[in-house]
């Protein structure tokens, strides 16, 4: 069954600007170890088979920072995370897209490093094309798509992976309302058929649409988990006490 | 993963990037063919009017069989070394194998290098020196070019995530190595007690292979091609295991 475990987990950045080498050349001299940047620390939850998660907390609170641990963008320094399932994400639209290749082409390049199989893309590309409503400029370069058309195609590859988990940031939702409308209703399919949706927002009104729990992170620590109403309105009233002088 | 399916996405990223290319290129893939073509004809002009004393059977031949094979080891190695940080998005938000990354780089540049060694047998052919039996062999001393790049790129690309001096580097390293492959000159000019260093030298040893293949209608040394594939062999394997120790904190450093 798919599910995330973290354990204990915390994440370091290094602060300073200064490269690898002088950093350990000044460290083996002797010189002050620069107090690492904590991301995350201490972060323990389990989600399992069905469910379907917000992750909620202000700018630069570690959001994105957990969502690369899930996805295996990046590694913990400390405590374990386990991922069982396949993990699509939601975080970067577009990603090898090329302004001279065509949309078509650009369509298999990008769902290609999303994980879809040579089967999978000839399968879904007419699924695909129906959803983006590109019809003949498919064909066209790139170049001569306006950023909603490109936005659109992106959106329409990405939201057609069958994963296990995926993981959506919250700005990848986009196009006019329509077309944001149809980008929901899918999520929601999705939902349904038991894929694990963890998206990350800091406008918490769009999660309440399919997420039944939520993590609230604050400077790197796991502030509340739990059922979405409490979670939202813990961490709504937080923020308007920390608003007021 | 499954097997296939890196092999499709290898494939597409390869397949991109050569369309890329050309695509907006009225002449497209004759731009291949032009560059090593013109190299070609300015250094057989120096070496046959300049110092004449140089002068050789087929020199032409001689000199784009070394452009050939060094000019695809400079591009794809140096394009190779910065692939990771020109895909930084890719590295920071797309859980794909890093490791296709550098690899297509590489693989991308081959395509190139397939069309130029296809000019080189034309011109071999038109001037007269022929088939031999030995061309079997070329396949294979291409491979392990391709493989010693590979596994190049893999330590290097890596390397460069965190040092960004790497790059200059690399691109030192291609300048001094330019003069120490046989490119303008030929192997049988070069002092004996110096061989060593050219046959432990992929690159080298790889460029004598063809010319005794291509040129002198001759066996390569069995040393020289086991020498070859040895080193590349090792150069590939250390790459990987170096690129699948560093490759799990790219994101926190591109």
């Amino acid at each position: 069954m798919p599910r995330i475990e973290f354990a204990r987990v915390s994440k370091t950045y290094s602060r300073q600007s200064r490269t690898f080498f002088w950093k350990y050349f000044s460290e083996a001299m002797g010189g002050a170890r620069a107090d690492p940047f904590y991301a995350l620390r201490d972060v323990s939850f389990r989600v399992e088979h069905g469910e379907s998660v917000g992750i909620i907390g202000p700018n630069g609170a570690g959001k994105s920072t957990l969502l690369s641990l899930i996805a295996g963008l990046t590694v913990p320094e400390q405590g374990t995370v386990r991922v069982d399932g396949r993990i699509s994400t939601l975080m970067e639209l577009g990603a090898g897209f090329h302004p001279d290749l065509t949309g078509r082409e650009n369509l298999r390049v990008n769902a290609a490093l999303l994980g879809y199989t040579r089967q999978q893309i000839d399968e879904r590309t007419g699924r695909i094309l129906e959803f983006s409503e590109l019809g003949a400029l498919i064909e066209e370069p790139l170049r001569t798509y306006s950023q909603g058309m490109m936005l659109r195609l992106a959106f329409s590859v990405a939201i057609h992976v069958s994963p296990d988990i995926l993981l959506i940031d919250e700005v990848m939702v986009v196009g006019d309302q329509d077309f944001q409308r149809k980008g929901l209703d899918r999520l929601m399919e999705m939902r349904r058929a038991g894929v694990i949706l963890i998206c990350v927002s800091h406008a918490p009104d769009l999660l309440g649409m399919f997420c039944d729990r939520a993590l609230w992170i604050e400077r790197g620590r796991l502030e509340m988990d739990g059922p979405l109403r409490p979670v939202l309105d813990g961490y709504r009233s937080r923020a308007i006490s920390a608003a007021a002088p | 993963m499954a097997g296939n399916n890196h092999v499709f996405l290898l494939t597409s990223l390869v397949l991109r990037d050569f369309r890329i290319r050309y695509r907006s290129m009225s002449l497209g893939v004759f731009w291949s063919l032009l560059n090593p073509l013109v190299m070609m004809g300015v250094l057989t002009f120096i070496f046959t009017r300049i110092f004449p004393e140089s002068r050789s059977h087929n020199l032409h031949l001689s000199i784009l069989s070394g452009l050939v094979l060094f000019n695809f080891f400079s591009l794809s190695w140096s394009a190779g070394t910065v692939s990771l940080l020109d895909s930084a998005g890719l590295i920071k938000r797309v859980p794909m194998p890093r490791v296709w990354i550098p690899v297509s780089a590489v693989l991308s540049n081959t395509i190139h290098l397939l069309i130029q060694i296809g000019l080189l047998l034309l011109l071999v052919v038109v001037a007269g020196i022929g088939v031999n039996i030995h061309w079997l062999l070329l396949p294979w001393i291409l491979a392990m070019e391709v493989m010693f790049v590979c596994g190049l790129c893999l330590i290097t690309s890596a390397l460069h995530v965190y040092f960004r001096d790497v790059r200059y580097v690399v691109e030192s390293a291609i300048m001094v190595l330019f003069w120490m492959v046989p490119v303008v000159y030929s192997f049988e000019m070069i002092p004996a007690r110096y061989h060593s260093l050219y046959w432990y030298n992929p690159v080298a040893a790889v460029v004598i292979a063809c010319r005794s293949v291509l040129l002198e209608g001759r066996m390569p040394a069995p040393e020289t091609l086991a020498k070859l594939t040895a080193v590349s062999v090792v150069v590939f394997t250390l790459g990987l295991v170096w690129f699948q120790r560093l490759r799990h904190r790219f994101a926190d450093y591109v």
